[in-house]
């Protein structure tokens, strides 16, 4: 796996952002048959419209989240489903909930112990900028960017005490 | 076995689709498609309706997928259907409990349609 210049580490969780990752590039490469690519340089690019969600409860309380454009959000469900799919149709919101939730499902069962105790909520995915979140996260943040098909991927988890 | 009927049970209808995809990838010769997005919504499916394999989720709301292995063995017409659980749930707890609750198989999402063929195929032909 490549270095990733985007990776931010947390403290005591140095590693959770590397196995994010690599949770998210399994997902796309398996399901998509298209690879997530990692930035060479800082990503400055289009806003990120679309966000889906997923809760984590139990031995890790937190909220695994991925943003990217409509565009890549179309682009995802199309791969996924093998056809064309339309940005803002109900199979572009099924699938990038859903990619949330594998991802989610990928990362927890590569953190030894948290496989059995983590439970994860259905995904939500919402749409616009025009929203703040007010997370509860009170024991750190790891956020990870990359490439899908040359336009950015955020993923965030964002940790509960 | 040829020309069986399926009942694929998630939340998610793109899963459902890509399920149903990797099923005929894996040369399964399928009559009919069944879908459901819940435990309850299947349970309803399988009252009604004997089918030969279900790919099931374990998160869905209403209820859950291993609540829904459990109550099919209460339901007459599937009795001894085998179910394969499809779930991003990897842990060795969860196909413990899984099995356990009447479970034939387990596949682990993200997953290949080769996946899905080596771990349907054998549930279908009977091997443990």
């Amino acid at each position: 796996m490549s270095a990733n210049p985007t990776l931010a580490p947390s403290e005591g969780r140095e590693g959770w952002a590397a196995i994010l990752q690599q949770a998210a590039q399994e997902v796309f490469e398996l399901m998509l048959s298209c690879p997530l690519t990692v930035p060479t340089e800082a990503v400055d690019g289009p806003e990120l419209d679309i966000t889906s969600m997923v809760g984590l409860a139990g031995l890790l309380c937190g909220i695994i989240s991925m943003r990217c454009t409509a565009k890549s959000a179309g682009a995802m469900a199309s791969a996924m489903l093998g056809m064309d799919v339309a940005s803002d149709s109900p199979e572009m919101w099924d699938a990038v909930g859903e990619i949330c939730n594998m991802i989610a499902g990928n990362f927890k069962n590569k953190v030894p112990g948290l496989g059995d105790g983590c439970m994860l909520s259905v995904p939500t995915v919402i749409s616009g900028e025009s929203y703040r979140m007010h997370s509860m996260a009170d024991a750190g943040v790891i956020h990870v960017v990359l490439l899908f098909k040359g336009d950015p991927i955020a993923l965030t988890l964002e940790v509960h005490s | 076995m040829d020309n069986i009927r399926v009942l694929i049970v998630d939340d998610s209808s793109v899963m459902r689709k890509i399920v149903e995809r990797s099923l005929r990838q894996a040369g399964l010769s399928i009559s009919q498609v069944l879908e459901a997005g819940n435990g309850a919504e299947a349970l309803g499916t399988c009252k009604e309706t004997k089918v030969d394999l279900i790919l099931c989720d374990i998160n869905m709301p209403v209820m859950d997928g291993l609540e829904f292995v459990k109550s099919l063995a209460g339901v007459e017409n599937n009795k001894g259907t085998p179910v394969v659980m499809i779930t991003t749930e990897g842990s060795e707890g969860h196909v413990v409990q899984a099995l356990a609750a009447g479970a034939r198989g387990y596949i682990r999402k993200p997953f290949t349609p080769d996946q899905v063929k080596e771990h349907v195929l054998p549930v279908l032909a009977g091997k443990p």
